[in-house]
């Protein structure tokens, strides 16, 4: 039985009854409620607990800045932490549960925190983490567990998202009376325009009163809007569409809730997205964002059945749902008068209207008199009875300073309390778009100042609260938006309202009470969310918190789901009382986007799994694959990291490799390798730059390996560049640093050298690479070609020819990074399966292995060749790495050359590239060990060095490491240590290179 | 997120574009002559302006071009887009407005 919902009213279908349950308990509901409507209609007072001191909260709101009702929904791949209740449309099914409640809403472990609220002052995690650290692991413990917000959903999201983009010349974010007579406007002088509303009915607060338009019902002049706008081509409504984020030159991001109305959805994924991310970029934006209502600051503001007086009327007029059955009514202005006419005509009992103003008096007010409702002018509510649900309250007259009270308390029995401190201009996105705030005293609130990007905000969020003023600023500010971007149809007439005086506010940072703030036993929230009282406020500024920012920080003020947007105004409000301050004084804290959280699957998109990060594959993958090759990454390429036989691990796999290289023939996939054509007259010039040595004596199908530097002489990339014809360079760099090599070359080309007549071009994916090496690489070579001399002395080391291999043409580099005799078959990308396949089969009969990446680095590291990211990490000049003999004397200039005489760059303790070999042969040292010189008993013991390289030798037997070391050339023999978690090994100082040290192998 | 207007293929959004650091820094013409000093600052200094700054922006997803900004980096309003080796507009410097955060 829905014991409070009206018989009749609103915009609920009473004929679609839906069924929900609610932390366990089933209850139902009407198509049309949200959950929050729901609940109240049900009579459900108590739907969560508070933050810190857990004490029992109901509903206060009935829109976006609701503190208290925060669900977890759903389960599995649907679950959601921190849902406003105000928030969910219902629908059939729907489970939730109150977050912080545990173990349960009523019986709630957590209230024992409040009697030990002089514990959980302001600044209470600062100042708990001052306690001694072994007493905050106790602690902390216990504060998470009772002060948490909702649980993080532990399944992976189950639901797709997209993301779109738009342009518009008018976005209008808000589809209340100002932003459809803005999009109106617009829309009718031919303007592009998308209309964004949270809710998934527009009218905004037309929805939730009576109002009249053009002497109709509102609600008809908003349906006749929307009709014209729909015909209208050029104009997009977004509903369920919330605008989120502000950021530069007129972006803005929308979140639109696409299926969440529906619960669950049982073919969730691309095929029926769960939400859209649109990215707008707006010629115009107009903001007509609404005003969120203040509460007022009193003795225990926060117990169930404290309502924001707007959200009664929301819930009375739009739900046909009513808080209780009587109410009283607490205001400092005429707006709430409304309420208590529209909590009358619901058929509740209002026995006052508790007003803190001596003489209300606007059209409202006039209409209550005559309605007979008791007026308490210059009353106060001072106290409220019933922790789980108003049960009543005391009011008394305030005196005439307006901070002691006058007379004795007088006890009113009610089950809810309307509130209404005034109302904030939704601000949110005028100030994210960089726009300064102006305070209007009259209105006592942030209205929008000067503006930083091409917008203009209308209506409520512009301090107009008036209907007839909204439907006026509203259509002027479409105008001139549609005007703005050159377009000059005619918008017709703005809507007329009538105009209804009212009086003026009368604003109090806390209401007087029996107490003074602080004292006695009641609290006086500022802000419910984070529990945050006037009295922790004035704390904070008793401890020396000025700053808006530190005092929020402070408090927690303003932080958590809501972002402050009940609390926030109210607590600057008392710490300008506090501080003695005027608002523009203390002024607010930063608005930063989102509004209201946008789900991280909405900003990922489809940028997920698989396509998070694209993998790049070689021609030849498909082959590594049915090998069983084991995959390892280099930046998104993958590539063999070695192909295990039945039985093999790692270790023995990669043993096998690295012997049959050595001893036989070894097949590898190059593909990956960075090559970047370069080609025009002045490629010597560019080339002599960008690499330490010099090009010009490079003969035609000669290579030569280059270290390129940046301007800070550290070394960037290297790698062996090929001149192919007379203007005709093929450039390889490191697989991970192809871009980086091609953005730093192209950059000097554009901004420094245009006169240079050369050009490059990125052909990395253009060929397929197959590498053949070890002893047998030429006689497996000769098999398949025969129109390239192999002789050593007509293709020797570092030369490039041109042929057919296998009967495709190919260029082969004989060039190697394993220190065997080796060849890189060069060949176009399509045939490069076909080559590989047939190397494979001509290699048969001199046994031939696939060798993958693991077994490259064992072989390069004997060679102490050096890798990027290992050796070179961007702190190492190729003096450090004994590159001299790479270094020309004879150029003038290249880039980088003038550090490497810098005096940083000479010293002769700067880190040097050495071998290391452990004293016990067995030991692998990890990548990465730091080195010492000289072991002490106790720390600190500086360290020399650390390992760059180290692997396990199979041709050599033993371990070998690669290590960069403080003057480490000058120290080869010495011994040093390394201290490792569990051992210290000693290891001695070697040259750089353990196998072949004369090159023969690659020479043979 | 910015619009920038390439000058070679028109507005388009930040994304698609990498800032490439402040421009009109000339690289010395004979670094051997210089101090370390005078090298350094070439190498590592750069202004870091609150206001009006200078910088090079390379249109990475689009034409590949590099070209010049005048950019505002506190309100990133952009005062003007001139192609490499044109000379730097003259610009007026904007009024601080005190603004932090
Ligand atoms: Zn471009």
């Amino acid at each position: 039985m829905q014991r409070n919902r009206l018989s009749e009213g609103g915009r609920i279908d009473r004929s679609r009854p839906l069924k929900f349950t609610f932390n366990g308990r089933p209850y139902e509901g009407f198509a049309g409620d949200t959950l929050a409507s729901a609940l109240l209609a049900n009579d459900v007072r108590v739907v969560g607990r508070s933050f810190k001191y857990h004490r029992p909260r109901g509903i206060v709101a009935a829109g976006v800045e609701e503190p208290n009702a925060l669900v977890q929904l759903g389960e599995g791949g649907f679950e959601e932490a921190n849902a406003r209740a105000t928030q969910i449309e219902l629908y059939d099914g729907l489970d939730a549960d109150s977050v912080n409640c545990w173990p349960s809403p009523d019986l709630d472990f957590g209230a024992i925190v409040g009697r030990f609220s002089r514990l959980l002052p302001a600044g209470f995690y600062y100042k708990t983490f001052m306690w001694p650290p072994k007493l905050w692991m106790t602690y902390e413990h216990f504060i998470r567990r009772a002060a948490g917000l909702g649980k993080a959903p532990k399944a992976p999201d189950a639901d797709a998202y997209d993301k779109r983009w738009a342009h518009c010349d008018v976005l209008v974010a808000g589809g209340g009376p100002a932003g459809l007579s803005a999009a109106l406007a617009a829309g009718r002088a031919g303007a592009r325009v998308i209309l964004a509303d949270e809710q998934a009915e527009l009218g905004g607060a037309l929805l939730n009163g009576h109002e009249e338009i053009d002497d109709r019902p509102g609600l008809d002049w908003v349906a006749d809007t929307l009709d014209e706008l729909r015909a209208m081509p050029e104009v997009r409504l977004l509903p369920r569409g919330t605008v989120a984020s502000y950021y530069d030159h007129n972006f803005l991001a929308v979140y639109e809730r696409l299926t969440d109305h529906l619960g669950p959805q049982a073919d969730a994924g691309p095929g029926n997205p769960r939400g859209r991310l649109w990215k707008v970029r707006a010629k115009q934006v107009v903001l007509a964002t609404g005003a969120h209502e203040r509460p007022l600051v009193f003795a225990d503001n926060d117990r169930p059945g404290i309502m924001l007086a707007g959200a009664v009327c929301a819930y009375l007029n739009r739900y046909g749902a009513r808080p209780g059955q009587a109410g009283v009514v607490f205001t400092n202005n005429d707006s709430a008068y409304r309420t208590a006419l529209d909590m009358a005509a619901a058929g509740i009992a209002v026995p006052a209207i508790v007003d803190l103003r001596p003489d209300p008096g606007g059209d409202a007010v006039q209409e209550v008199r005559e309605r007979g409702i008791e007026i308490l002018a210059n009353h106060a509510v001072v106290s409220v009875a019933g922790a789980k649900g108003l049960r009543g309250i005391e009011v008394a007259p305030i005196d005439p300073s307006g901070k002691g009270l006058a007379g004795d308390p007088r006890r009113i029995a009610c089950d809810h309390l309307a509130v209404s401190g005034g109302w904030n201009p939704a601000v949110h996105l005028f100030s994210q778009s960089r726009g300064k705030l102006d305070f209007d005293t009259d209105l006592n609130c942030f209205v929008p100042g000067q503006s930083f990007q091409a917008e203009c905000s209308a209506g409520a969020c512009n301090g107009t609260f008036g209907l007839a003023g909204c439907l006026a600023e509203g259509h002027a500010a479409g105008v001139s938006a549609a005007e703005a971007t050159g377009l000059t149809g005619k918008p017709g007439k703005a809507a007329s309202a009538a105009d209804r005086p009212e009086g003026s506010i009368r604003h109090m940072p806390t209401v007087p009470g029996k107490h003074p703030v602080g004292r006695g036993k009641a609290k006086h929230f500022v802000d419910v969310q984070n529990d945050v009282t006037a009295a922790d406020i004035a704390l904070a500024v008793r401890e020396g918190y000025r700053s808006v920012e530190h005092a929020k920080r402070y408090t927690t003020l303003g932080m958590g789901p809501d972002q402050g947007k009940i609390g926030g105004m109210t607590g600057f409000a008392a710490l300008a009382d506090s501080l003695g301050a005027t608002m523009p004084e203390v002024g607010t804290t930063t608005f930063r986007p989102p509004y209201t959280p946008v789900p991280f699957g909405a900003i990922a998109g489809r940028d997920v799994g698989a396509l998070a990060d694209p993998a790049r594959t070689t021609p030849m993958h498909g082959w590594h694959v049915s090998a069983g090759a084991v995959f390892d990454s280099a930046g998104q390429w993958l590539l063999p990291d070695h192909y295990p036989r039945e039985g093999e691990d790692r270790r023995v796999a990669v043993r096998r490799e690295c012997l049959a290289v050595r001893g036989g023939v070894g097949i590898r996939d190059g593909s990956t390798l960075g090559k970047i054509d370069i080609q025009g007259p002045d490629a010597v010039r560019m080339l002599d730059w960008v690499y330490t040595n010099a090009w010009g004596s490079l003969g035609v199908g000669r290579c030569r390996y280059g270290v390129m530097l940046g301007e800070d002489g550290m070394v960037m990339d290297d790698g062996v560049t090929a001149r192919l014809g007379e203007d005709h360079y093929l450039m390889h760099t490191t697989t991970g640093n192809a871009a980086g090599a091609f953005w730093w070359m192209e950059e000097w080309l554009q901004n420094e050298w245009l006169d240079y007549k050369v050009w490059l071009t990125s052909v990395t994916e253009k060929w397929a690479v197959v590498n053949i090496a070890g002893p047998r690489a030429r006689d497996l070579l000769a098999e398949l070609t025969r129109d390239i001399d192999l002789s050593n002395d007509a293709f020797p080391h570092m030369s490039v020819r041109s042929g057919r291999v296998a009967e495709i043409p190919a260029r082969v580099f004989r060039v190697s990074f394993t220190g065997e005799l080796s060849y890189e078959i060069n060949v176009a990308a399509g045939f490069g399966l076909a080559l590989w396949n047939a190397v494979m089969l001509a290699g048969q009969r001199f046994g031939i292995t696939p060798f993958g990446t693991e077994a490259v680095h064992v072989l390069r590291a004997e060679k102490g060749y050096l890798a990027a990211g290992q050796e070179i990490d961007g702190t190492v000049t190729p003096l450090d790495l004994g590159l001299d003999w790479a270094i020309s004397k004879k150029k003038a200039d290249f880039l980088g050359k003038r550090s490497l005489t810098r005096s940083a760059m000479v010293r002769e303790d700067r880190k040097q590239l050495v071998g290391l070999l452990t004293k016990e042969p067995g030991i692998v040292l990890p990548e990465g060990a730091q080195i010492v010189g000289e072991l002490r008993a106790a720390p600190p013991i500086p360290t020399i060095g650390h390992v760059t390289s180290s692997y396990y030798s199979p041709i050599l037997g033993r371990s070998i490491a690669l290590a960069l070391v403080e003057g480490g050339r000058a120290r080869i023999g010495e011994t040093v240590s390394l201290p490792l978690r569990d051992r210290t090994v000693e290891a001695e100082l070697t040259k750089p290179l353990f196998y072949d040290p004369e090159g023969e192998r690659l020479h043979a | 997120m910015l619009l920038i207007e390439c000058p070679f293929c028109g507005p388009r959004a930040e994304v698609e574009f990498r800032c490439s650091g402040e421009g009109h820094i000339a690289r010395p013409e004979t670094p051997e002559n210089i101090s370390d000093e005078a090298w350094a600052d070439y190498v590592y200094m750069r202004t870091n302006p609150k206001g009006l700054h200078f910088e090079r922006w390379m249109h990475q997803h689009g034409c590949r071009r590099w070209f010049c900004v005048a950019r505002d980096t506190v309100t990133h309003k952009i005062r003007a887009i001139y192609k490499l080796g044109e000379a730097k507009p003259a610009l007026d410097e904007p009024k601080t407005e005190g603004e932090g955060a």
